[in-house]
């Protein structure tokens, strides 16, 4: 029964990705005349990255405003050590599980231990994730030199991420993603943001703090690893970081900061992409700078007087100028702190 | 659960019973034999130099530390079991300082009152009504979506208060609420208050500042590790319980209104 339905849905994933999604990029890419739009290993390479950039600043927002988004670079790195796991065990015992899979396994068993001793000690430090982090990154150099011949191969797509290697069940795995850590934050939107607000009035008025800690640290494993695919382990934080710092400089609620985190994370996704395909660069670096640079605009134009803003208005930038304004207006133009 | 003498509890019954406690941190005794009621409709100004162990008690109060020694029952449940969240509001001791930059407007904030109510789905009309009746109530329906890390300390602190009268809690606990906030404002908060008190709230509050909390609070604990007073504010000014529980240089800095 599970496997038909398994079955049904990556059928109807693959007629969506070839004859909806494939056919309308093959049409954009006729009507705007860019070829690389209608080569199907970019139209994954694009339909991935928009969505890590929805999953990464949806979870990021809860992380950054909780000032733990050091979190996220911590599971990324104890993710490679699950990839390691994962070709370690392949080679040793001629298994052949997905590296993917072990890296899932490893980081939210990593993010609830983490959480547990977190329970016990009262509060994250700098010093612990360091050692969690260092600690996970050594582990899997370890597994990955002590593993025979070949498979450094293929290490690189996981640090540095890779267009090239998306399948299209990597791509249908991200869409699920998409939904499932969409579907959960949005059931448990109210109690994740009373308990990033604040914390201690969330446990006096009993909204089960643990639990719903327990789950941000869970969502946040679930997308650095299916992020990390395209982002590079050591770059997918930046993802969870940089979209939404650049949406709290001008975002006029909460809500509206997480539509502002993912639109300012899909401009850097499509556009990273984007010179990645055209000058051959690495994506999750050329994602990463893209994200900065949008920050940097958006810090600058908001620093500018309200009229001089107005003239600086240019096709580039007119929609973080248009932002920057109403904020001006909303808040009587309050230095930000 | 001890759910049925909740049930059967007689409407004077104390709100808060602390019976007895001690509590250490390791080897520091923090708090001995701390044997404290609170009746509903008290405003409780606990006071007592740092360190005397105040936090701790609110803490133990609230559920949410356990004592090593005796018992703490909140609404008639130990208080550590207690559940009905919608009965208590929370101010935190550092309310100024937090969230400075999350972007959460007003309006977010205090709609938190209503989480306890509704933790998934749509918004009632009477959650609606009580969300812009506690706004109003402390005066903040003009500041309703402007960002919360970019008010004033005193209207942060009024936000607080607006989102515990949103939960329509009979309880209000505030941790050293003033802190930072201006003398004037103060004055205000403290007039507030008293209004929400003299409406049935029962509230229990830190204060460092004594002057100003026996004169709006109608009981006063004084604690130093061990309770060395527990009764009227006027009584407290007149003894020398603060001497003793201070140490011996130590005098009510009076507010003259």
């Amino acid at each position: 029964m599970l496997g038909w339905l398994l079955g049904e849905l990556a059928g109807l994933f693959e007629w969506f990705l070839e004859d909806v999604y494939g056919a309308a990029m093959g049409l954009l890419a006729e009507v705007l005349g860019v070829p690389m739009l209608g080569y199907p290993y970019m139209q994954r390479a694009y339909l991935a990255a928009v969505c890590v950039a929805v999953i990464g600043p949806l979870v990021g927002t809860f992380l950054v405003h909780r000032e733990i988004s050091m979190i996220s670079d911590t599971l990324a790195h104890t993710a490679f050590a699950g990839v390691a796991v994962g070709l370690f065990l392949n080679a040793t015992f001629e298994l052949s599980l997905s590296p993917l899979l072990t890296a899932f396994i490893v980081a939210v068993v990593t993010a609830l231990l983490v959480e547990l001793l977190v329970e016990h000690a009262g509060a994250y430090t700098d010093t612990s994730l360091a050692i969690v982090l260092t600690g996970g990154f050594a582990v899997g150099s370890i597994l990955i030199t002590a593993t025979d011949g070949g498979i450094a191969v293929g290490i690189d797509a996981y640090l540095f991420g890779s267009l090239a290697t998306v399948s299209k069940g990597d791509v249908g795995r991200l869409v699920f993603m998409c939904v499932f850590v969409g579907g959960l934050v949005t059931l448990a939107y109210r109690p994740l943001l009373y308990v990033t607000f604040d914390a201690t009035a969330a446990r006096a008025v009993r909204l089960g703090v643990r639990r719903y800690k327990r789950l941000m640290v869970v969502l946040t494993a679930l997308v650095v690893v299916s992020a990390m695919q395209i982002m590079g382990v050591i770059l997918v934080a930046a993802m969870l970081v940089v979209p939404v710092a650049t949406a709290a400089l001008v975002a006029r609620s909460f809500k509206h900061s997480i539509l502002l985190a993912i639109l300012a994370a899909e401009f850097a996704a499509i556009a990273g992409v984007t010179l990645s395909y055209v000058y051959g660069i690495a994506a999750g670096g050329s994602i990463v700078v893209a994200a900065i640079a949008v920050y940097t605009v958006v810090l600058i134009v908001r620093k500018l007087p309200a009229d001089a803003s107005l003239r600086a208005l240019n096709p580039s930038n007119r929609r973080q100028a248009g932002r920057s304004r109403d904020v001006l207006e909303a808040d009587g133009g309050d230095e930000q702190q | 659960m001890t759910t049925e003498t909740a049930t059967e509890r007689h409407p004077a019954d104390p709100i808060i019973s602390v019976n007895e406690v001690s509590f250490r941190y390791g080897e520091r005794p923090v708090l001995e034999d701390v044997s404290i009621d609170v009746e509903p409709g008290t405003f409780l100004g606990l006071v007592g130099p740092n360190g005397s162990g105040k936090s701790t008690l609110l803490e133990l109060m609230l559920g949410l530390k356990r004592p090593d020694t005796g018992s703490v029952t909140l609404f008639g449940d130990r208080a550590h079991e207690f559940d009905d969240g919608k009965r208590v509001g929370y101010v935190a001791q550092n309310v100024t300082e937090t969230a400075r930059d999350m972007p959460v407007t007003v309006r977010e904030a205090v709609t938190m009152g209503r989480y306890p109510h509704r933790l998934v789905g749509r918004f009632s009309r009477a959650d609606r009504r009580a969300i812009e009746d506690a706004m109003d109530r402390v005066g903040i329906t003009d500041l309703a979506s402007r960002r919360v890390g970019r008010l004033s300390g005193g209207q942060r602190q009024r936000v607080f208060i607006a989102r515990a009268l949103a939960s329509e809690a009979d309880l209000l606990v505030l941790d050293e609420p003033t802190v930072g906030v201006d003398a004037e404002s103060r004055e205000e908060f403290y007039h507030l208050l008293h209004t929400l008190n003299a409406t049935g709230l029962t509230v229990i509050l830190i204060e460092h500042d004594i002057g100003v909390v026996t004169t709006y609070a109608t009981e006063i604990a004084c604690l130093n590790r061990r309770l060395y007073f527990d009764g009227d504010p006027d009584e407290f000014v007149s003894t020398d319980t603060l001497a003793a529980a201070y140490g011996t240089d130590q005098h009510v800095i009076h507010h003259d209104h």
